[in-house]
């Protein structure tokens, strides 16, 4: 392979990079990137840089002495990738033939259509956002939050912290129930109440109120009238994947992938937050949209790009943590499919516990709240029972679509 | 010099946390030895005393950075900072530590006596 081309210069994107370097490759690297930042780690944006208690050099992944060798083009993007000639045409108009191509392109926060625009709407996916957000936080300001997902949440509490009267509105009966199951899901909605924020689970937005080009006033379906200064969407994520369609690489939920990050088309891989890999317990496509799965797995797309041939180690199981109202959360595994959860230690009340997910006698996932000895333990013990699936296929597309 | 707890409630394979400023970890590992480094990652705010030991080295419980007990270097990312090792001494049945005097590598925005 003479020119592997990374477009995405995100986590994933260097891990992959990096990735390429560690495994021997010495060809052309070149790294493609929308945004005019150099790597930097997103996770901060919602917790300390938020909160203004680390700077913008502190977020930096990559150092100068990182022996990289490779061509940085950022600010530029990818337009259209041509897997027949292996080319990828670039916003400003060049284009990149390679031999090899890692998609790395993330995900995008979405949008309430309705109030894009505002100038009093944020969302929180990139350091310019995060700047933006930060200026806005001043204390007695009144924030609406809308959506109680990771980075709603974690927004909430910042916010909160910095003497702001937040309100969060979910339209789900608990919030993260996709992520922790409703019963957990539950349990961890208890620590906005017990942060000073307002909780409005099972609510949905009617309306905005927009005056002058700013939201005044959210409109919640029962007719309550919330008013706001600032109002963060926090409705999840979306796969960067738009540029790739037509160009014959299967799109789903994100990039699908094998396994191993291999797309459909030969010699292309994708990694973090855009693709979505096969995963065999569940036997479906899985995105993962966490910054360990984001650092740990392009490893081994590169592996499969370079090399070929069998999947040399095992995914873990997708891990995050979150830190809301002075708690930290963490969670390895997969809910699907689990028929019980099980509090080991703690309790849910001290907001201290550790619960397993069970399906069946099978630990399949858990869960920590303030309990990080102890989750340590189990995610490592999920993590070797991962590795019994090390031996599998790949995983066929025909499987899944 | 900090005291750290009676040797016999330190089991192989146990770690604790002085409420020291910065906090240090004790670790006595299965195989016998006894280290102490830094408490806090140099990477993010976490306690290394609640990390994941294997011989020598202690895996970060956030996101997996390695540090050598024996000599607090990164031996994997995302940290880039070594740890301070602390000797330590057991005295009459006593876990000992007496603080390295040198710069401890707080990760950025946490101070020596905590959070900024
Ligand atoms: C505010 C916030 C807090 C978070 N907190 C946590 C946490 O506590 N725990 C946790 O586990 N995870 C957390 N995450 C998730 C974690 O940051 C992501 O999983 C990780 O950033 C994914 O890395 P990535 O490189 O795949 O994608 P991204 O970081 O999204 O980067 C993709 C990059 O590709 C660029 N790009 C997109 N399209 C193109 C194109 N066509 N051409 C060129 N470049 C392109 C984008 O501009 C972007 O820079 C958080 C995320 C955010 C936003
Ligand atoms: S806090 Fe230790 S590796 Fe990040």
């Amino acid at each position: 392979m003479q020119t592997l081309v990374v477009i995405g210069a995100s986590l994933s994107g260097l891990s992959a990079a990096r990735a390429a370097r560690a495994q021997g490759f010495a060809g052309r690297l070149v790294i493609v990137g929308a945004e005019l930042h150099p790597p930097y780690d997103r996770p901060p944006l919602s917790k300390d840089f938020l909160a203004g208690r680390i700077s913008e050099a502190d977020l930096a992944l990559s150092e100068v002495d990182d022996d990289l060798a490779a061509e940085w083009l950022l600010g530029v993007k990818a337009v259209r990738l041509d897997t027949e000639s292996m080319t990828v045409a670039l916003s400003d108009g060049r284009s990149l033939a390679a031999d090899g191509v890692v998609l790395a392109t993330g995900a995008s926060a979405r949008v309430l259509p309705e109030v894009d625009g505002c100038s009093n709407v944020f969302t929180l996916r990139t350091l310019d956002d995060a700047r933006a957000l930060r200026g806005q936080l001043q204390p007695g300001r009144k924030m609406v939050v809308v959506g109680a997902g990771f980075i709603g949440a974690e927004t909430a509490s910042t916010a909160r912290a910095a003497g702001l009267d937040v309100t969060v509105i979910e339209r789900s009966a608990a919030p993260l129930s996709g992520a922790l199951g409703a019963e957990m899901g539950a349990a961890v909605a208890g620590l906005h109440a017990a942060g000073g924020v307002d909780m409005l689970c099972g609510t949905s937005i009617k309306s905005f109120r927009i005056l002058g080009g700013s939201v005044s006033h959210v409109v919640l379906d029962d007719g309550r009238e919330l008013p706001a200064d600032i109002v963060l969407v926090g409705v999840g994520g979306q796969p960067n994947t738009d540029w790739l369609l037509g160009s014959g690489i299967q799109l789903g939920n994100g990039v699908l992938c094998d396994a191993a990050g291999r797309t459909n088309i030969p010699s292309i891989v994708a990694v973090g937050d855009c693709a979505a890999w096969w995963n065999h317990r569940l036997q479906a496509h899985h995105r993962v949209e966490h910054w360990t799965g984001a650092l740990e797995r392009p490893a081994l797309a590169v592996a499969a790009l370079l090399q070929g041939g069998t999947v040399p180690r095992a995914v873990h199981p997708p891990y995050f943590w979150s830190d809301q109202y002075g708690s930290r959360i963490q969670f390895a595994g997969h809910v699907h499919g689990h028929d019980r959860v099980q509090v080991e230690h703690g309790c849910l009340e001290d907001q201290s516990f550790l619960a397993v997910y069970y399906a069946g006698d099978e630990p399949v996932a858990v869960l920590g709240v303030n309990q990080v000895r102890q989750f340590t333990r189990w995610r490592k013990f999920l993590n070797r029972e991962a590795e019994r699936y090390a031996d599998a296929p790949a995983g066929a597309f025909a499987a899944a679509s | 010099m900090h005291e750290a707890c009676p040797l016999s409630q330190l089991a192989p394979g146990d770690a604790i946390r002085l409420d020291t400023s910065p906090p240090i970890a004790v670790f006595h590992t299965e195989e016998g030895e006894l280290f102490a480094i830094d408490d806090t990652c140099t990477h993010q705010d976490a306690s290394l005393a609640d990390g994941w030991v294997e011989g020598c080295e202690v895996e970060c419980p956030l996101h997996a950075s390695k540090f050598n007990l024996r000599t607090g270097g990164v031996d994997a990312p995302p940290a880039k900072l070594p740890v301070r090792v602390h000797e330590v001494i057991v005295q009459d049945g006593t876990i000992m530590v007496r603080e390295s005097e040198e710069e401890p590598n707080l990760p950025p925005g946490v101070k020596v006596d905590g959070y900024v």
